[in-house]
């Protein structure tokens, strides 16, 4: 695909505190952790108890569904603790770090083990939940062969990292990482930012996608749906970036990689810039390092401020997350905040506010400016939704809970993070992620 | 500020949750959103939101239609004094005009959100500020002299049975302030319609000519209005009907902030345009001779395709939809007034047609694109299997 993917509807939220390009080397933290809800529709079984003591590698818990997908400390120490919320669920498994101990895997080159073999080592490593697989983002199957693997090195989301600098020194082991996944589907998509020279272009076996256009282009839910869409029944895996590069660190070297580059963000952090840990790094030591004055009553989110995870200072990374975002509470009043014109200096995509006529990057916060309402403003939810779907027809078919009516509205198409943009733009102040995300589970549970 | 803010947090005390008047916190909550966004962040979804909100989409819109309700307020005295022949300066008109519309105004808006608060209270849900914009609609599309009552009669079954009892704002099917209108033309034909009502106090007196154009034309008499008049609006007809020239400035208003549709306005003129149009060529009376650039200038076409055919909860609400809407709206619109005479203003019932058929409009358009994905399905199957 020579010729490019051009995405016109959706839109630029320019945020302040955008990371500078550096990168801060190899920050260690003094806990670790791994948090279920990072993995969506996951349940986990325990493989350990507390104060247990852990290599690098070390599987820590399992899928309750599918025991074979392990998931594995990313760094040696004590597990000192699992967190629970109600009914017993587990939201973190924290690990104290000490020592460098870690597990190794026999590894060849991937072009001369067959398929079992590559998905018995990514499985054994703790490799395997980096795949995920649509419909529903889930973690992908390992019987299953998908159809293609995507993988979306244009990030569009606000003040989200950027991958071509995030890769620039890590090709090889990119370039490994995609021969290891040559194994796994005869397809792989890379998709890249078209107004770049990517250095991606030159990676071998992928077919290579330049993107242009405001966010969400770079989701792969756009990119799959403007390129092969999916059908029911079919199933294809998307992949991280950087997580193309873990894969391949494991394959070089035999034990499982839990790098992560995250660019820190956001109009509360003093130093905005690019910081290189492992999964599940506290969030105290990151924040420390970019400076972020943490006397002021801010908002901690693992991903972007469209679809990221609320956190807090004592919490920790993500699994998935390139992105830190930390941004100011909005819980004050604002007097007559409802007149038209009024209060420019808060994004809007609106035409009722100045907001559009300057591109200067805006510090923003949590208020949510109104309340919700009944849907009563139609026309723009599909101003930010770059796919053949009405939003808002899928919407309602999700709310009342018709799966025929999702199925041929297109919700196998889409996944929560599509309707971010959504969520920030409607007037009725809808949850649209969360009406996605329940119906979602309605699926998992009635289709499968 | 933080004053008000104090006393406020004073006054709502005895409302909040687990406190005596905990069921009336909808009626005191709209009155401290009216003064305050509120200081809710975001729970759940994106972290950060819109500036924009229901109350700011609705204040857009009554600031689009101020511009004909002054200019309606000033025709009432207008008309009024050059029917009956009196000198008057611009000040004297405006008065008159104001005396008659600002009553109509607050009852409108009284007995309205009355009925809303009410609800809002009974249902246990925020007061929506939809009844905003329906509140000083109707009004403005009713004849001057019709009695006060009459008004607030009309508002009760609005919102009542157009409105709440399909589940409030949002919910409803046809658009609030017309079925307004129709009730009261259907239950009180004498007041509105003829050639007494258009004028401010003509009932009082003889030999007032007060009929509306269509209505002169239906009856098969000449027009003695130039297009320009008509455009500029100094003519009989409902409160705010008449300037098709400041109604263009809320179209403008609508169409710039992105509130207002410009595919069903754009549908609409298009569409009451070609039927005109044809008419025209066949010419076979009066009505069918009247030039169709003058159809779009008179009557309550331009008000009602610009403020009445764009309510999204009431129009088509996919984009195709929204052009097919707009169309029909245009075509019966032209359609009613030339070929029924009893109802020589087309506009309201052509609206009120189409607002039934918008989700038939729409299920078909989304059937489109459901086909569209059957197809690509039976596609892919075939080829794995």
């Amino acid at each position: 695909m020579s010729k490019g993917l051009r995405i016109r509807r959706g839109a630029r939220i320019n945020l302040k505190g955008k990371a500078e390009k550096i990168i801060n080397e190899s920050v260690g933290s003094r806990t670790y952790a791994l948090q279920p809800d990072d993995f969506f529709a996951l349940t986990p079984k325990m493989h350990l108890k507390e104060g247990a003591k852990v290599q690098a590698g070390t599987p820590v818990f399992f899928s309750k569904n599918n025991p074979r997908i392990q998931f594995v400390s990313p760094v040696a120490g004590t597990l000192k603790a699992i967190v629970r919320g109600p009914k017993r669920k587990i939201l973190e498994v924290v690990i104290e770090a000490q020592g460098d101990e870690a597990v190794s895997h026999t590894v060849a080159q991937p072009e001369k083990m067959d398929r079992e073999a590559i998905v018995e080592v990514l499985l054994q490593s703790g490799s395997w939940p980096f795949l995920r697989q649509r419909p529903y983002n889930v973690i992908a199957d390992p019987e299953v062969h998908p159809k293609a693997i995507y993988i979306s090195a244009f990030a569009t989301a606000p003040l989200d990292a950027d991958f071509e600098f995030l890769l620039k020194d890590q090709l090889a082991s990119f370039q490994k990482g995609i021969d290891v996944l040559h194994q796994l589907a005869e397809t792989i998509y890379l998709a890249t930012d078209q107004n770049y020279q990517s250095a991606l272009a030159a990676i071998k076996h992928t077919t290579h996608i330049p993107v242009s256009g405001p966010h969400p282009a770079g989701n792969e839910s756009v990119i799959i749906h403007h390129t092969d869409p999916l059908a029911m029944h079919e199933k294809v895996w998307t992949i991280r970036p950087e997580d193309v590069v873990n894969i391949g660190l494991l394959f070089e070297t035999g034990q499982y990689s839990a790098q992560r580059t995250v660019a820190v963000a956001g109009s509360a952090v003093g130093k905005p810039h690019y910081i290189k840990t492992k999964i599940g790094a506290q969030l105290s030591t990151l924040c420390e390092i970019a400076e972020v004055d943490t006397q002021l009553n801010l908002r901690y989110i693992n991903g972007d401020v469209l679809t990221g995870r609320r956190t807090q200072q004592q919490g920790h990374l993500g699994f998935y997350n390139n992105l830190l975002s930390i941004i100011l509470e909005g819980n004050q009043y604002r007097m007559f905040g409802w007149m038209p014109f009024k209060d420019n200096g808060i994004p809007s995509l609106s035409k009722t506010s100045f907001a559009w006529l300057s591109n200067k990057a805006k510090a923003i916060d949590t208020n949510l400016n109104g309340e919700e309402r009944a849907l009563v403003v139609t026309g723009e939810m599909e101003k930010v939704f770059p796919m053949d779907i009405y939003p808002m027809q899928l919407l309602k078919a999700c709310m009342i809970g018709d799966i025929e009516k999702m199925e041929w509205l297109g919700i196998y198409e889409v996944i929560p993070e599509d309707f971010g943009l959504i969520d920030f733009a409607n007037t009725s102040k809808i949850e649209a992620q969360e009406i996605i995300k329940d119906a979602m589970y309605l699926m998992l549970k009635e289709v499968g | 500020m933080s004053f008000i803010r104090k006393k406020l947090d004073q006054i709502r005390k005895p409302f909040e949750k687990g406190q005596k008047w905990e069921r009336f916190a909808p009626a005191i909550n709209a009155f401290d959103t009216f003064l305050f966004v509120p200081n809710h962040t975001t729970s759940k979804g994106a972290h950060v939101r819109d500036a924009v909100d229901l109350k700011r989409t609705m204040i857009t819109v009554v600031l689009a239609l101020m511009p004909a309700l002054v200019y309606g307020i000033y025709n009432t005295g207008y008309q009024h004094f050059i029917q009956l022949g009196q000198s008057f300066t611009f000040m004297d008109a405006f008065l008159h005009g104001a005396f008659k519309v600002v009553p109509m105004i607050v009852v409108s808006y009284v007995v309205g959100l009355s009925i809303e608060f009410a609800f809002a209270v009974y249902r246990g849900h925020e007061v929506n500020e939809g009844y905003l914009v329906t509140g000083l609609l109707i009004p403005m599309i009713m004849p001057v002299d019709i009695p006060l009552w009459m008004v607030a009669i009309s508002v009760a079954f609005a919102v009542l049975i157009a409105k709440e009892a399909f589940g409030g704002t949002g919910m409803n099917i046809l658009n609030p302030a017309l079925t307004a209108r129709a009730f009261a033309f259907f239950a009180y034909p004498t007041y509105m319609s003829g050639n007494k009502v258009w004028v401010s106090e003509a009932s009082t007196l003889d030999g007032v000519s007060g009929e509306t154009i269509l209505g002169s034309l239906a009856a098969g008499q000449d027009v003695s209005y130039s297009t320009l008049q008509m455009f500029q609006g100094g003519i009989p007809g409902s409160i705010a009907e008449t300037s098709a020239l400041w109604i263009l400035v809320g179209a403008l208003i609508l169409i710039v902030t992105g509130v207002g549709s410009w595919r069903i306005m754009a549908g609409g003129v298009l569409g009451a345009a070609l039927m005109g149009f044809l008419f025209n060529l066949w010419g076979a009376n009066a009505l069918m001779q009247f030039d169709w650039f003058n159809h779009l200038v008179v009557g309550g076409f331009a008000f009602g395709i610009v403020f009445m055919a764009t309510d999204p909860v009431s129009a088509a609400q996919t984009q195709k939809g929204k052009w097919i809407y707009g169309l029909l709206v245009g075509v019966f619109c032209i359609l009613i007034r030339v070929f029924n005479p009893a109802y020589p203003e087309g506009v309201m019932l052509a609206i009120l047609l189409m607002n039934v058929f918008a989700p038939t409009i729409d299920h078909y358009v989304v059937e489109a694109n459901i086909n569209r994905r059957k197809k690509r399905w039976a596609k892919t199957n075939l080829k794995t299997a």
